[in-house]
């Protein structure tokens, strides 16, 4: 083997990461509307796991609370393009809904990047479990914070912007009737004809935007000066990584991923209400940033993958369970809760045997791999 | 007045419930430094077991209570053993996210088991008022909170005079030093598990009357019950039970007399309390302050 000084592995993920995105432009040419509206979650996803995981995975920073986060983000972007009657209030301010979708999406991020960073203060004195509990405890009460506030908020209805004018001008499909309302943007290059793929094509962009600033975040100093302090305080201490700065950094960075991901969402979604705000999706970010890999960027896509589709395929597991398990005779059996019990299980054996996620596991493979060619050789 | 003490009281019952709860999670916290976030979740599992044996078994109350004592106990050593065990030694990170890999089977399985419709759950005690000094106290809140001290009486009584319960609190204390007198520690953790689904296991039964039975019924009690067992002192049984009636009252006070509160933002002012305590004070009001070398 000859030794080549030229590193062609520098050019392999910049490569791969041209081909994801052509990947990306052109898949909804091949997959149906409906699939188009489920990748555009997938993506939403992966800005929402790319945010956790440099608060969790990188800096070691447990969050059990990110749907709170999540929420801030939609329910900002759903106050400023509803109309809806009456007027959402916050003090005197009345809120008439003039703003453009698109434009709500970065002020979202900021909005829930501020507070995230401010949140990022207090957190400064929690370590390791009390900061697990304390955004536990978040997660848990963020539904019945929404509602509290209902001149805000809508309540517990929430805040449907559907009908909104400055909502895209694109054809959506009604959601009670199923009727295609017609519309349709023109890029130049091509035409976009269905809400679904609008929407596909406004988070990847986002996603992948962000993906980059993310990476180009992590792999130098700050990103060295994060993972130090995961691996020990005190060490990254005294070697001069100042804590506070980088804690409450990551903090802001994170919270502004889940802030985007979150008005991103509210816009897929074309309405938010409280209870999908909850502490199932807190948990269901932390099992796709689990399997995905903590401290990994690339292998999000897998993780938001898997928490889009395996809810899913989990419903198709409606069949009864065995007999001898129901005590209760129960008619017209479902099986509602398939979808987490198949999560909580997968999430314990990830970190059973495969603690690094699907990350750990291609490395793992990969290592395998040289070591069988080596022997070869 | 009497409305006045007639809230009192059933803050202690609610309180009574938050501190069974908080109970558990010091019990665990002190053996083994873990919060176990699906403490909640198994009770709201096993108060299902109580209602499916009572329901579709015939059990009478106080046999399916006990029945479904002993079922949780039985389960919850088997649950350290089997899924807690093998990451003893992991991160903290590893630990919390197990756990909550917990929570959602423990409420998946019960949704799935029982579907996640609401039932009403029987009360052990008759739905009457006796009337103390022109004060009307419910029959059902005297014996919630009488359940709960009894439990923790017997708790004290099995840690101070048995040899297993010595054995526990020296395994929680110093796990080497046990291991080199011949202390099974990792048995005495599992049963610390088994003693921690029985306070949970009473407390899911204690509340559902009230609740109603569905798979987030503990969610919110769970939050009041951490933020007990942080106002007490995480590492405090006394904090616990304390810190539970504390919050039982005061958030029942709130509730009634501070309108911006309401029903609505107990679980927030639970929140507010826990950020609070950790931030002014992180032992507690009855905690060890923990001093750490570096």
């Amino acid at each position: 083997m000859s030794r080549v000084q030229l590193r062609p592995a520098a050019l392999v993920k910049p490569l791969l990461f041209v081909l994801a995105a052509l990947a990306v432009l052109f898949l909804p040419r091949f997959i149906s509307d409906f699939r188009a509206q489920q990748f555009a979650y997938v993506a939403i996803f992966l800005i929402a796991l790319i945010g956790l995981n440099v608060l969790t995975g990188f800096t070691g920073q447990i969050s059990l609370g990110h749907g709170a986060f999540m929420a801030i983000g939609a329910y900002t972007t759903a106050i400023l393009i509803s109309n809806s009657e009456p007027a959402l209030k916050l003090g005197s301010h009345v809120f008439e809904g003039q703003m453009q979708d698109y434009w709500t999406i970065p002020i979202a991020g900021i909005v829930a990047g501020v507070i995230g960073f401010l949140f990022g203060f207090p957190a400064l004195r929690l370590s390791g479990l009390y900061l697990a509990l304390a955004t536990f405890a978040v997660a848990i009460a963020t539904p019945a914070l929404i509602r509290r506030f209902d001149t805000l908020t809508g309540g517990g209805a929430g805040i449907n912007f559907f009908d909104s004018p400055r909502f895209t001008g694109l054809p959506k499909t009604d959601p009670v009737t199923f009727e295609e309302i017609p519309g349709g943007v023109d890029l130049r290059l091509f035409t976009i004809p269905t809400f679904n793929e609008w929407l596909y094509y406004l988070t990847w962009t986002v996603a992948l935007v962000l993906f980059v600033v993310a990476w180009a975040l992590l792999r130098g100093r700050t990103g060295r000066a994060l993972r130090s302090v995961r691996d020990s305080e005190l060490a990254a201490a005294s070697s001069g990584v100042n804590l506070a700065r980088y804690k409450t950094l990551a903090f802001g960075i994170s919270a502004f991923y889940a802030g985007v991901a979150g008005s991103l969402y509210a816009i897929a979604n074309t309405n938010v209400y409280p209870d999908a705000f909850g502490i199932t999706l807190s948990i269901f970010l932390l099992v796709g940033v689990v399997v995905g890999g903590l401290g990994s960027l690339w292998p999000l896509v897998i993780g938001a993958v898997f928490i889009q589709f395996l809810p899913l395929w989990a419903q198709s597991l409606n069949g009864p369970l065995p007999d001898s398990l129901l005590l209760v005779d129960v008619p017209n059996f479902r099986a509602p809760g398939a979808p987490a019990v198949v999560y909580g299980v997968i999430l314990i054996l990830v970190m059973l045997a495969f603690p690094g996620g699907a990350a750990g596991l291609v490395r793992r493979l990969g290592a395998l791999s040289r070591r069988l060619s080596q022997r070869a050789s | 007045m009497a409305q006045f003490f007639q809230q009192v009281v059933s803050g202690l019952a609610s309180g009574a419930i938050y501190a069974a709860l908080a109970l558990a999670l010091v019990l665990i916290h002190r053996a083994t430094g873990v919060i176990n976030f699906a403490q909640g979740e198994m009770a709201m599992f096993t108060t299902y077991i109580a209602s499916a044996l009572m329901v579709s078994h015939d059990f009478p109350y106080w046999v399916a209570f006990f029945v479904t004592l002993a079922i949780a106990f039985v389960g919850g050593v088997a649950l350290q053993r089997v899924v807690i065990r093998p990451i003893e030694q992991a991160s903290i990170l590893t630990i919390v996210i197990v756990t909550i890999g917990l929570v959602l089977i423990f409420n998946g399985l019960a949704s799935w088991i029982w579907t996640g419709e609401i039932r009403p759950f029987p009360s052990a005690f008759p739905n009457d008022t006796i009337d103390v000094g022109g004060v009307a106290i419910s029959v059902q809140d005297i014996g919630t909170i009488g359940v709960v001290i009894g439990l923790v009486v017997l708790l004290w009584a099995f840690f101070e005079f048995t040899k297993i319960g010595l054995a526990m609190r020296a395994s929680a204390l110093n796990p080497d030093a046990s291991r080199l007198v011949g202390v099974r520690v990792g048995w005495m953790l599992g049963i610390g598990w088994g003693l921690a689904a029985v306070l949970g296991a009473v407390a899911g039964m204690l509340a559902a009357p009230t609740v109603f039975l569905e798979p987030n019924m503990m969610q919110g009690i769970l939050i009041f019950a951490f933020a007990s067992a942080v106002l007490g002192g995480i590492d405090s049984p006394f904090g616990a039970v304390a810190g539970g009636l504390m919050l039982g009252v005061g958030l029942n006070l709130v509730g009634n007399y501070v309108d911006f509160v309401g029903s609505d933002l107990r679980l927030p002012v639970a929140l507010l309390v826990i950020l609070i305590v950790l931030l002014v004070r992180p032992a507690g009001l009855f905690g060890k302050p923990v001093t750490r070398r570096v």
